[in-house]
């Protein structure tokens, strides 16, 4: 019987070989590199949002905007347009069936296409940071950065800081991943799932802007993405992070249970 | 495990909502049968299909492959292959690169195989190709290279020759019957009665999710009967002996002349033909007409009573004469 590995190996190289992997790994890319174009032919700045006024100063600004600005929709999108499908895409084509059919567990199959949407989703997050750094330093040089202190740090700890903040980042992105996996297996439908991730996402956001609803802000799967700001203060603000760990796993873990129960449970049925 | 039966399903039934679509069915394939699953179109086959290869769980019953549950776990499926419906495959990757997936989830030396099963498929020289450009017929007999990547004992064919042009069904055919040759019990379903006479050993009709035979084809044609057909030269006084003969019934004209009847036995037919001879109609011709897999086919799955049956059969062995 083959190792979780194995499986694992597939279902990266079924991602490596469909147009959506591609789409969403070029849209983490591109963004920022308009984006970085964009400033430099305006030579403008977004002042009214954290590090915007910093965008010509230090390369380091760039990735940490696009945070700000990728957590509406883009990148709970390009989470979505993998995790949404991985399962549905099998119902589509039709193949579950093949698969099931050979000598690999049920849960195992569900436990590699989980790591595999995962994979992805961390792929574009570095991706995207990869790309607002080099493009960022390319444009406004790799200097100092002023935190949300007030206190200014060098490059290489501005680097570092950079570096945490996409990890923790992660974590709502993650917790994203596991509502799409979730909706694939229950919708077996590919545009339902994304669309309902993406739908679920931006419902969370529009509670956050509700008046009389601030009681609710710190459970909020869109407020987690700005937890990386706590890196971002002198000294570490480290309740907005370890607040993130456990929200985003009480998103992630009981959807990722219920798709667990839901892909093992189910009948392969007709078309 | 050696002695346990391929297949061995008991009591097995699946309920869509109200609809039973399959009910109680009883079912066992042996060791190198070639064994037809027939039935028409949603008689519930492929959803039996689907439970032997535990993608589908059974409301009620049993199935067990080499004495062992599918719904209890993959290890079930060992020496077991096959597919259900048209075998689907990634349309992205080639088909060796689907082969290559599914050894890679069938471990062993499966990948081992690959082209030694393209090969017997006749598909090496589109290998590279990306499955979505693939004809219906060569991705049937895709189907057919990824289950034999499993090295099975049982194969589960669920209408293999559907949709496939005369050279692809001539060439299939040949293919499962070189199959069976090899050693490998094969359960086939299909609708397509030449296929299950040319191919199987034993047969199990199926109608709305019942099993309502199952057995060899020699004793489903032995139990219809057969009808005669009789030409004399005087038809009127042949139909006066008929009423006078015991174990003779259901006497009718044959469309294109002569008289069709029943026989109790072919004694009753020897002396109505000695009968015949007395009183001046002798027999021209006089032979038995059995009656086709089709006509049994569609006795059995259409659900009319024993004479409408009798009827059908006997308005097709009209045809033939």
């Amino acid at each position: 019987m083959p190792g979780l590995p194995t499986v694992y190996r597939w279902e990266l190289r079924k991602l490596r070989a469909q147009k959506r992997t591609y789409l969403g790994l070029g849209a983490a890319a591109a963004v920022p590199a308009i984006f970085v174009t964009a400033l430099a032919i305006r030579n403008g700045e977004p002042r009214d949002v954290a590090f915007g006024r910093y965008v010509h100063d230090t390369g380091l600004a760039i990735p940490l905007v696009l945070l700000l600005f990728g957590s509406v929709w883009l990148f709970p999108l390009i989470t979505a347009l993998v995790a949404g499908d991985i399962v549905a895409s099998e119902d589509r084509d039709r193949t579950l069936k093949t698969i099931l059919t050979r000598s690999v567990e049920r849960q195992r199959l569900f436990a590699a296409k989980a790591l595999a949407a995962v994979t992805y989703a961390t792929a574009a997050i570095a991706l995207s940071g990869a790309v607002a750094l080099a493009a960022g330093i390319l444009a406004s040089g790799f200097n100092p950065i002023v935190t949300l202190s007030g206190t200014e740090v060098s490059a290489s700890h501005g680097l570092a800081l950079v570096g945490a903040s996409l990890l923790v980042y992660l974590l709502p992105i993650l917790a994203v991943a596991c509502i799409g996996l979730l909706l694939s297996t229950v919708f077996q439908n590919s545009a339902a799932a994304i669309v309902g991730t993406l739908m679920f996402s931006l419902l969370l956001q529009l509670i956050g802007i509700l008046p009389g609803l601030g009681g609710l802000h710190p459970y909020l799967l869109s407020t987690q993405f700005q937890a990386w700001q706590g890196f971002l203060r002198v000294p570490v603000d480290w309740a907005p992070v370890l607040r993130a760990l456990w929200v985003c796993a009480l998103y992630a873990l009981p959807s990722l249970l219920v798709a667990t129960v839901v892909f093992l449970r189910r009948d392969v049925a007709g078309e | 495990m050696r002695g346990a039966a391929p297949i061995e399903v008991r009591g097995l039934v699946k309920r869509y909502g109200e609809v039973r679509a399959v009910d109680h069915v009883d079912l066992t394939v042996e060791r190198g049968d070639v064994f037809g699953y027939l039935g028409p179109n949603g008689a519930g086959k492929t959803t039996s299909l689907r439970m032997m290869l535990g993608l589908v769980r059974p409301d009620e019953g049993s199935v067990r492959l080499f004495d062992r549950d599918p719904q209890l776990g993959i290890a079930a499926l060992e020496g077991v292959a096959g597919f259900v419906e048209a075998p689907a495959f990634y349309p992205y990757l080639s088909a060796r690169e689907n082969l290559r997936l599914c050894a890679a989830l069938d471990g062993g030396d499966a990948a081992d195989r690959i082209e030694e099963v393209l090969d017997v498929v006749e598909l090496s020289g589109r290998a590279r190709d990306k499955v979505g450009g693939y004809s219906h017929g060569m991705r049937q007999r895709l189907g057919i290279a990824s289950a034999l990547l499993r090295r099975p004992r049982l194969l589960l064919l669920d209408e293999p020759a559907t949709g496939l042009d005369p050279g692809g069904m001539r060439d299939m055919r040949e293919l499962i019957r070189d199959l069976a040759a090899r050693g490998i019990t094969v359960l086939l379903s299909s609708h397509l009665l030449g296929e299950v006479e040319e191919l199987c050993n034993r047969v199990a009709i199926v109608r709305s999710g019942r099993v309502v035979y199952e057995g060899s084809l020699a004793e489903l044609r032995d139990r219809a009967g057969v009808t005669y057909l009789l030409r004399t030269g005087d038809d009127s006084l042949a139909i006066g002996v008929c009423a006078a003969q015991t174990g003779i019934e259901e006497v009718r004209e044959a469309p294109q002349g002569g008289l069709l009847f029943r026989a109790a036995g072919k004694r009753a037919v020897g002396e109505f033909s000695l009968a015949l001879a007395e009183s001046g109609a002798p027999p021209l011709e006089l032979s038995p007409r059995q009656a086709s897999l089709e006509d049994l086919f569609f006795q059995l799955t259409e659900g009319d009573d024993a004479a409408a049956g009798a009827a059908r059969m006997a308005a097709a062995a009209e045809e033939l004469a």
